[in-house]
């Protein structure tokens, strides 16, 4: 995975509550065997009406916001099933940051892993962001991971938290899997204590 | 491992240690995996990806891999599917599985269902265990007393190609449910009253273990439906410590560990509890006697009333997020605040799911449809949630019952719960759903979902519109 250090670019607010990832990216993008053409997908149904025309009125369909690098979204986004197509259809629209107040474990986890950087904020500091890039001419932001900073428009910064072990990961662009194969002693002297003690968990082959 | 000599764990902080394989950093692990659940749809780039990369699967006798999400349900079953973009999901499924050396349930096999129903029914699920899945609802496998989690699909291929996740811990919840069910009230109800109180993201950094008298009179499948749908709350694990109800409906289960193996296992598994000093960070008491049935009236799993009550009325919410989460979602549903959701007329009624698919849900709806019959505008669909289930409902002739009401009988599979199969609303229609999720299009693109009890579905579908299941005879 690339590293990522910074995303500037365009910030589109989506302030709604609970936003699952059926909404995200319904169900019939789901029967792919491979990662491909999901921005499509993305938001399908808000971005487009039943006859497939895009609904004006959605703000990713907006001049100003239709190339968003950034979303600001509402709390607990991300609830629901753990499809990790969600986060692949953010990341092919050209999402690469979510700032909001909560997001959903699965989710959030998905997105750490696939160099989408997920920021928990508080309330207030989300209302604040959604405010100043509710205005087209005030509309980017620059999120700095390295120094876990967020510069607005006017001068306006603020500080975030980052998990330590997930900020490192997507800072160096680590590949999650090569890490833990560096112990892979440690995986093997744990299934030997683990089995002797308890047998009936080792997998037998049927 | 510091804690593991104190006297004040907690069930889950238990299993975290007893599956540790070594400590990352202050808040994350190295966390070892039993057992690992397979579906054919969150699956395939995982497989992709470690053939990209050269690895083989860890150990592919500790994953099982079921076809479930997008299989037809049709009452004749074969083994070719319609759909050629879910046919081509299943033919990957199957070759990925025979490449990587991992046991496959596959359409035909008479072992065939929801994957969270067929591991716990072979015995797969074992107390004191660890299993990830590709899927949210794995929460249900807290009900056996393991960990069960859902993963994305990176993290399904992390932990085939090392049998671990990089996992972060979780605070404790407890949920205490004391007191005994009124009538008609089911274990779906207690946890759509959970969700409720705490709300859908009340449990998100949380475990939470089940616990109390109303709890402890749960059958094994009651405990499931909470645990499963708890995940509908935020939570990434539920437990309920193993017991008498646990051990005996897993005794000779096909995979269970049988003679000296089993009486070794089950008395390390009556050590599975929470110490009596352990601290839960959030702790919860509900009393079970207020309990009542209850049914979604909004998009979302907190949207809910009693049976009795009236849709919401947005303008008496204060939370302006939420109000206008409200507004948006009576829309969707096409309700009218303050009209009894009694009033409101269903098209169609589906009994089936991980949450409330299991052969006691099946028999809670037979026994309200017995004599009766569905309305003659709704259509409804019964889709027993694994083929065992299914054959044991033909045992104890539930087919008739509902055939004879109306139902359609149909074979097992996620079917309508999500639709990603053929069985899907059309726009606008309206169900009466035993599923986990009212979501916008969950079940169809503008298809409008009520969440409820089997019992209370199958008392829909004779009503033709939302009804109380307590107006039926409870013999």
């Amino acid at each position: 995975m690339e590293p990522l250090i910074e995303v500037a670019g365009v910030a589109a607010p989506l302030p709604q509550a609970n936003v699952d990832t059926d909404v995200i990216m319904p169900k019939q993008f789901l029967k792919g065997i491979t990662r491909d053409g999901l921005a499509r997908g993305l938001f399908y149904d808000l971005r487009f009406d039943s006859a497939g025309r895009p609904r004006e009125d959605f703000i990713l369909n907006q001049s100003a916001y239709h190339d968003p690098a950034i979303l600001i979204v509402g709390p607990n986004f991300g609830c629901g099933s753990s499809r990790e197509h969600a986060v692949w259809g953010l990341k092919q629209f050209g999402v690469r940051c979510l700032l909001g107040a909560s997001f959903a474990s699965i989710f959030q986890d998905n997105c750490f892993r696939n160099g989408v950087l997920p920021i928990a904020l508080s309330v207030d500091q989300v209302g604040r962001l959604q405010g100043i890039c509710s205005d087209p001419t005030r509309n980017r932001l620059r999120v700095d991971l390295l120094h876990q900073c967020i510069s607005a428009h006017d001068g306006v910064t603020m500080s975030f938290d980052c998990d330590a072990l997930r900020r490192d990961d997507l800072l160096n662009g680590r590949d999650a899997i090569a890490s833990t194969l560096q112990f892979c002693a440690d995986i093997r002297d744990f299934e030997r204590v683990h089995w002797a003690s308890k047998p009936w968990l080792m997998p037998v082959r049927s | 491992m510091s804690a593991i000599d104190d006297r004040t764990r907690t069930l889950y902080d238990k299993l975290v240690d007893a599956h540790t394989v070594r400590s990352i950093d202050d808040s994350h692990v190295l966390l070892y995996v039993d057992r690992h659940i397979i579906n054919e749809y969150t699956s395939p780039q995982a497989f992709a990806g470690l053939r990209e990369s050269g690895r083989r699967a860890w150990r592919p006798e500790a994953s099982f891999a079921i076809v479930d999400h997008v299989n037809p349900t049709a009452a004749h079953r074969t083994r070719a599917i319609a759909d050629a973009e879910a046919a081509r999901q299943v033919d990957y499924f199957e070759s990925n599985c025979t490449e990587f050396g991992i046991e496959l349930v596959g359409v035909l096999d008479a072992r065939q269902g929801i994957e969270h129903v067929v591991v716990p029914e072979l015995g797969i699920a074992l107390p004191g265990m660890v299993i990830a899945c590709g899927d949210s609802h794995t929460t249900t496998y807290g009900a056996v007393g393991a960990l069960g989690f859902g993963i994305g699909t990176s993290d399904v291929e992390h932990v085939l190609a090392t049998q671990t996740v990089v996992y972060t811990r979780l605070r404790n919840m407890r949920i205490r449910i004391e007191g005994r069910l009124p009538v008609g009230v089911t274990a779906k109800d207690v946890v759509m009253t959970i969700i409720v109180r705490i709300g859908v993201a009340g449990a998100t950094g949380y475990a939470v273990e089940f616990t109390g008298s109303a709890i402890d009179a749960l059958d094994l499948s009651g405990r499931m439906t909470v645990c499963n749908m708890i995940v509908e709350a935020g939570a990434r694990g539920a437990l309920i410590a193993p017991d008498s109800t646990v051990f005996d409906y897993l005794e000779r289960r096909p995979r269970a560990p049988r003679g000296n193996a089993w009486r070794d296992a089950r008395r390390a598994w009556e050590s599975l509890h929470s110490d009596s000093e352990a601290v839960f960070e959030k702790d919860i008491i509900l009393d079970a006697g207020e309990i009542v049935p209850l049914v979604s009236w909004g998009t979302s799993p907190d949207q809910v009333v009693a049976i009795t009550e009236c849709v919401p009325d947005p303008a008496l919410e204060s939370d302006a997020i939420r109000r206008r989460g409200m507004e948006r979602a009576l829309e969707y549903m096409d309700l009218k605040s303050g009209s009894p959701i009694e009033s409101v007329r269903i098209d169609r009624a589906f009994i089936g799911s991980c949450t409330n698919g299991r052969i006691e849900d099946l028999r809670s709806a037979a026994h309200i449809l017995k004599g009766r019959k569905v309305a003659s505008h709704v259509r409804a669909m019964v889709v027993p949630g694994s083929s065992q289930v299914r054959a044991a409902a033909e045992e104890e002739g539930l087919d008739r019952i509902f055939s004879a009401a109306g139902f359609e009988w149909r074979q097992s599979g996620c079917s309508m719960c999500l639709a990603m199969n053929d069985d899907a609303l059309a726009p606008g229609e309206r169900c009466a759903s035993s599923t986990n999720r009212n979501f916008e299009g969950r079940q169809g693109r503008g298809g409008r979902t009520h969440l409820m009890s089997p019992a209370m579905v199958a008392a829909a579908a004779v009503a033709g519109k939302l009804a109380d299941v307590r107006s039926f005879d409870q013999d």
